[in-house]
């Protein structure tokens, strides 16, 4: 079990299995999202209340999902890199960061474009985007607390920190803001929260889904490879890498 | 005979030693304890200057802007917690001392309260007067202050521990603390709020109760880690 | 199919607009994360040639206490092949 661990948490061996798989997950990905968003845009019946406009969902919530599990994800290799000392772990939340942040503006932009033929206006404090708006400060403060510190060790623990004190409170911060908007009660209609979408509503939209995590796991493996290779550059195996290479 | 011989009493002296240097330190540095106030005060001038002294409009949104007020203050005052002494060497020192770091740390932060955020929940109402916050909410302004500014110290204490080696943590530390200042936020408002109402309000107290109830357990824990990844790192 | 022509598809029932804008904008930086982890590679791969022909080129040079270290280096790796 240790052993294993420890073998997978060797950034030699992982640059090694990484490569056989991210040729797959590339291919997952390409796959999914391109017949996610041929069904998801020309097949999938229109919405009887929205119209066409509710076709904003595919890439809304494929990338809402997407920035929360991101997060915990990070704050999860922030765990094993504070307890175990894997270095790896650490290399993957640092190239986790930017793509949640990006996938947290994704899920924002499409919401507030959403807005527009929804609630005729561009913001609306609704309670998913006031949620998503401080996920997407939540993620400014690790990458900023992650640039801040000199020294790599140091960073890599205050940022791994910061990810865990963040995701204890992602939970408090949405029951709290769930509940400042429903006693508010600006809007009774709410976007995505619809009962029973038909099935050629939503397999489009679980295909999305499946292919937006296999993207995440595909950018993942490559941009940590790449960290690899910057933080290991003095190790031998990467010297003799990058000599076959050229 | 040893060299080196434990105090007796270890963690409760150390921590009434924490707890009796700080205060004394604070009240030394007066400035200090009253920058937050007299910002507090400035900032609720501000709001009626810059948007109406229409009295009607100022009670609807008084509740939210002397709580966001009251919060801005004591993140003004964060910076300091452990900044002096982190200069001085002194932090250094209670993390080698043998006593337990997050009991230490809490007592550092049981002082940053009881001179922070207890003053601000205590002169809360007087600025609520300034506001027109209506009648019968002014207890209440004070009580979810005073409960919530607790978490808010010890939220905030691990922000402050995260940017206390780095040279200008001064935004980032808004950054860091800011968004998870929310929930404490939204229901230390909405007491106000629902005392307002006329609602009853022991819902949102029981609320901002749990939430320190939560921060006392958890908080220490992490501002013990941030001290030792900024002082060792 | 829920359109009957291309142009009825691209006008999407006159929330055309919003409907390309948040694909367009969604599938814009999903392309620009994945050429910006490419350029990352390439960079990276790049420099690192770099580093590894200049420590080359300063082998013939090497002290004799690197030479050393890399003979024991070598051996090591012998002993984890075999």
């Amino acid at each position: 079990m240790w052993a294993f661990i420890h073998k997978l948490g060797s950034p030699k061996w992982f640059y090694a299995i990484s490569e056989r798989l991210l040729p797959w997950f590339w291919v997952a990905a390409a796959a999914l999202i391109l017949v996610g968003s041929v069904w998801g845009l020309a097949f999938a019946p229109a919405d009887y209340q929205q119209g066409n406009s509710f076709r904003i969902i595919y890439v809304h919530v494929p990338a809402a999902f997407l920035a929360q599990s991101i997060f915990v994800t990070m704050a999860v290799a922030g765990f094993i890199f504070m307890v175990w000392k894997i270095k790896l772990a650490d290399m993957a939340a640092t190239v986790m960061a930017p793509l949640g942040a990006a996938m947290t503006f994704v899920a924002l932009f499409s919401g507030a474009v959403w807005g527009v033929p929804t609630w005729g206006t561009w913001w609306m404090w609704d309670a998913r985007l006031t949620s998503m708006l401080i996920l997407l400060f939540l993620y400014f403060g690790v990458i900023a607390l992650r640039g801040a510190f000199s020294s790599r060790d140091s960073a890599s623990r205050a940022a791994s920190l910061l990810a865990m004190v963040g995701v204890i409170n992602i939970p408090i911060i949405k029951y709290s803001v769930d509940w400042w908007y429903t006693l508010h009660q600006p809007a009774t209609f709410s976007m995505t929260s619809r009962p029973a979408m038909p099935m050629e509503m939503w397999a489009p939209l679980l295909i999305m889904v499946l292919g937006f995590y296999c993207f995440f796991i595909a950018v993942t493996l490559m941009r940590t490879r790449s960290e690899i290779l910057r933080r290991e550059s003095s190790k031998r195996w990467v010297r003799e890498l990058t000599m076959e290479v050229s | 005979m040893p060299l080196f011989r434990e105090p007796e009493g270890g963690a409760w002296v150390a921590i009434r030693a924490t707890l009796k240097r700080d205060l004394v330190l604070m009240m030394r540095r007066r400035s200090e304890v009253l920058n937050p106030l007299v910002f507090f005060a400035l900032v609720i001038t501000l709001f009626p200057i810059g948007i109406s002294p229409d009295p009607e409009l100022l009670a609807v949104i008084a509740p939210g802007l002397l709580w966001v007020a009251a919060l801005l203050a004591a993140l003004l005052s964060l910076d300091s917690l452990f900044r002096s002494d982190f200069d001085d060497g002194s932090l250094e020192q209670l993390l080698l001392s043998p006593q337990p770091l997050p009991a230490l740390a809490l007592a550092k932060v049981a002082v940053h309260w009881l001179l922070t955020g207890l003053p601000l929940a205590l002169m809360a109402p007087l600025l609520g007067i300034l506001l027109s916050l209506p009648s019968g909410s002014y207890a209440v302004l004070a009580l979810s202050l005073a409960l919530g500014s607790a978490s808010l110290s010890l939220i905030g204490a691990i922000g402050a521990a995260l940017t206390v080696g780095l040279s200008r943590g001064g935004v980032l530390l808004s950054l860091l603390v800011l968004p998870l200042y929310i929930p404490v936020l939204i229901f230390g408002a909405g007491a106000v709020q629902a005392a307002i109402l006329g609602d009853g309000v022991s819902a949102h107290l029981a609320i901002l109760g749990a939430l320190l109830a939560v921060a006392l357990g958890l908080a220490p824990w992490a501002i013990a880690a941030s001290l030792r990844i900024s002082i060792n790192g | 199919m829920a359109f009957d022509s291309l142009s009825a598809f691209l006008a999407m029932g006159g929330h055309g607009a919003y409907v390309w804008a948040a694909w367009g904008v969604t599938g814009l930086l999903l392309v620009a994360v994945v050429l910006h982890a490419r350029a990352e590679r390439r960079v990276l791969l790049r420099d690192l040639r770099r580093r590894a022909r200049r420590t080359q080129g300063y082998g013939a040079a090497e002290t004799q206490v690197s030479h050393q270290e890399t003979q024991v280096s070598h051996q090591e790796g012998h002993v984890h092949e075999s």
